[in-house]
């Protein structure tokens, strides 16, 4: 495995950079305050690209690495992280199941869509009663002849108010547990699709979380992704992928955090000279940054994984798990280096802190991340 | 239209740290980046192809990694690129010769598009230099390009006053950043770059072999600013006059 990028790589993550600080940063603070999806910068991104990075070639898409892939979420994310997380479940989340999964119509059909941003991708797994028991879920889907038709609320949906594919997951034989689950494609003009309720956060302003609800939603039987309960299999090996999305969302915020703290402690003067003078401020930017660079590392060696081929269930629970206690703690000392001020929101250090919270929590918290390393050590 | 852009690896020079004890600028391990307003030269020859077709080489004279640059021009759109290896410490003379042989080693070119100048020394000379070289008209700090067929209209940005000049073909034509706002390269054509022909050449193959600079680097050195620490605590209104007398004896305000 190669630490070092290639030279296409660095061109990327260059390009990525400078359009997240000209176009994407610039806006950050505003569109958190007042909940604005980012749709402006979602069609600049579709335009370069960003929006199809994992998809074929074939389909209109980038047919990027994973190790590439990771670098541009996090690089979307330095610059604000609602738009980094709608990047990574509309590539990962979405677009991946149907690359994996789905059959060339499928195929098709939807990835051009995704790729152009015409539309952007959701996941619809969650549920009030079956978060990280993906096993407990009520939703159900009854074939009825051409059509399934589904029924039952999704829940903490990211970008469910503007998407318009959504991989949904419903009950299609309650005997057989999780093996009794199957994944559907929908699109939001489906017959009985609803948006519900939009949730009020502390964080991730700028993207958008909403109940779906399904009330007697007619899907064509083509839309059925994979097999009539491939649903879990299919969840689970999504998520691993959007685990290294999340976790480079991560890293995003952690090095937001950093940068920040570097210039501030250079220029606020206390006591005659910059507190970077003083070693209870360089301790924390160290420290800092050696929490970014082992997180980085983290996500890259998961992502190279998954390029190989590999299974990357642990190495993406790890790199999620580090990345995103990481992206928390760098935030948290951000705020103690910029003082009263990083309490404001004159400064982006709150909103780093309010927006690396959820990195703990959505596609797996901390604790099920460590379910599932130890689960595979512990075999 | 035959368009060679002329571009400047450069430090990112917003990265330049002052070492306060040598009041050296630190160098190392800064990023290299396109010198911004060869971006915008990039972005005119763009414009010109779409609008009257033809080919674009973005040319540089740098060290082997300006490979990587002439790389990120192939991907904004040029066709092709020269990357011509410079001997150390290549002064503007020895670069704007260098380019030059390099657009006469091209053939036809109708247009040479350079930035008004680098961002980091600030010299403005090599486009200039290189029609003189090359013994062609030239059209200097355009900040709005008209291309035509036969001719080419600039407006030219001369501080106090504004210049509108016309030039028949070839010409060398020098933009300033105002002219437009350079694009970003897509995924797909970042992909698309590694296969697009990048030349080297080097300075043998122009002729130039064993030229050396004329001008030399002596010294650089940075402009350090410490804070000075006066604190006026007296009444207001007294504090205010003496502040403005201090700034004024310190040539702050004239």
């Amino acid at each position: 495995m190669i630490l070092e990028l290639n030279e296409q790589q660095r061109m990327i993550r260059n390009m990525v950079r400078e359009f997240a600080e000209k176009d994407i940063k610039p806006r950050a603070a505003e569109l958190d305050e007042k909940n604005i999806f980012p749709w402006d910068s979602l069609k600049k991104m579709a335009q370069l690209g960003i929006l199809g990075a994992l998809i074929p070639q074939e389909y209109g898409g980038a047919g990027l690495d994973n190790v590439t892939y990771s670098m541009m979420v996090e690089e979307i994310s330095r610059a604000c992280a609602s738009t980094g997380v709608v990047t990574s479940v509309h590539n990962s989340l979405t677009a991946w199941p149907i690359i994996h999964y789905g059959n060339e119509d499928q195929k098709k059909k939807y990835l051009p869509i995704l790729a152009r941003g015409e539309k952007i991708g959701a996941f619809g797994g969650t549920e009030p009663n079956a978060g990280t028991d993906l096993g407990a879920m009520q939703t159900t889907a009854e074939l009825d002849g051409d059509n399934y038709i589904l029924n039952g609320t999704k829940t903490f949906i990211t970008s469910g108010p503007e998407a318009g594919i959504i991989i949904a997951f419903a009950v299609t034989n309650k005997e057989l547990g999780t093996k009794g689950i199957s994944a559907f494609i929908v699109e939001n003009d489906f017959e009985g699709y609803k948006i519900g309720g939009i949730f009020d956060k502390l964080g991730i302003n700028a993207s958008l979380q909403s109940e779906l609800i399904f009330e007697n939603m007619v899907v064509p039987k083509e839309n059925l992704l994979g097999k009539e309960g491939e649903g879990y299999k299919i969840a689970l090996s999504t998520l691993d992928g959007g685990r290294i999305g999340i976790a480079a969302q991560a890293v995003g915020i952690a090095q937001a955090a950093l940068d920040e703290s570097i210039e501030y402690s250079k220029n606020r003067q206390q006591f005659g000279r910059p507190i970077a003078k003083f070693q209870a401020i360089q301790w924390m930017i160290a420290e800092m940054a050696t929490k970014v660079e082992a997180a980085r590392f983290l996500v890259r060696y998961a992502a190279y994984q998954k390029d190989q081929g590999n299974r990357i269930s642990k190495e993406a629970a790890m790199a999620k798990l580090f990345a995103s206690e990481a992206a928390s703690w760098c935030a948290d000392r951000a705020i103690q280096i910029f003082g009263g001020y990083g309490y404001t929101k004159e400064y982006p250090v709150e909103r780093l802190y309010r927006d690396a919270r959820i990195t703990q929590i959505y596609e797996g918290t901390s604790e099920v991340m460590k379910m599932v390393i130890a689960g595979s050590l512990l075999r | 239209m035959n368009i060679v852009v002329c571009a400047k690896q450069v430090v990112d020079v917003g990265e330049i740290k002052v070492n306060p004890s040598t009041n050296k600028p630190v160098l190392e391990g800064i990023p290299r980046k396109i010198s911004d307003i060869d971006k915008n030269a990039m972005e005119e020859a763009i414009r010109i192809k779409e609008k009257l077709g033809g080919k674009i080489t973005a040319m540089t004279v740098g060290p082997p990694d300006a490979r990587e640059r002439i790389k990120e021009l192939l991907a904004m759109g040029a066709d092709e690129g020269v990357l011509i290896e410079a001997p150390e410490n290549a002064d503007y003379h020895l670069v704007s010769r260098a380019l030059a042989r390099g657009i006469e080693k091209m053939g036809d070119v109708d247009i040479v598009l350079c930035g008004e100048a680098s961002i980091d020394m600030f010299s403005g000379q090599v486009g200039p230099r290189i029609a003189g070289h090359l013994r062609i008209p030239q059209l200097t700090y355009a900040f709005r390009l008209e291309a035509d067929e036969g001719k080419i209209r600039a407006d030219r940005n001369m501080g106090d006053t504004m210049v509108i000049s016309e030039s028949t073909y070839p010409v060398v034509v020098t933009v300033t950043k105002e002219i437009n706002e350079p694009r970003l390269p897509s995924l797909m054509q970042i992909l698309g770059s590694a296969n697009k022909p990048l030349n080297e050449w080097k300075m043998g193959d122009l002729g130039l072999e064993g030229e050396a600079p004329r001008v030399t680097e002596v010294d650089l050195s940075g402009v350090s600013m410490e804070r000075k620490n006066v604190i006026f605590k007296d009444d207001l209104d007294e504090a205010v006059n003496e502040l403005a007398d201090r700034l004024a004896k310190e040539g702050v305000t004239g």
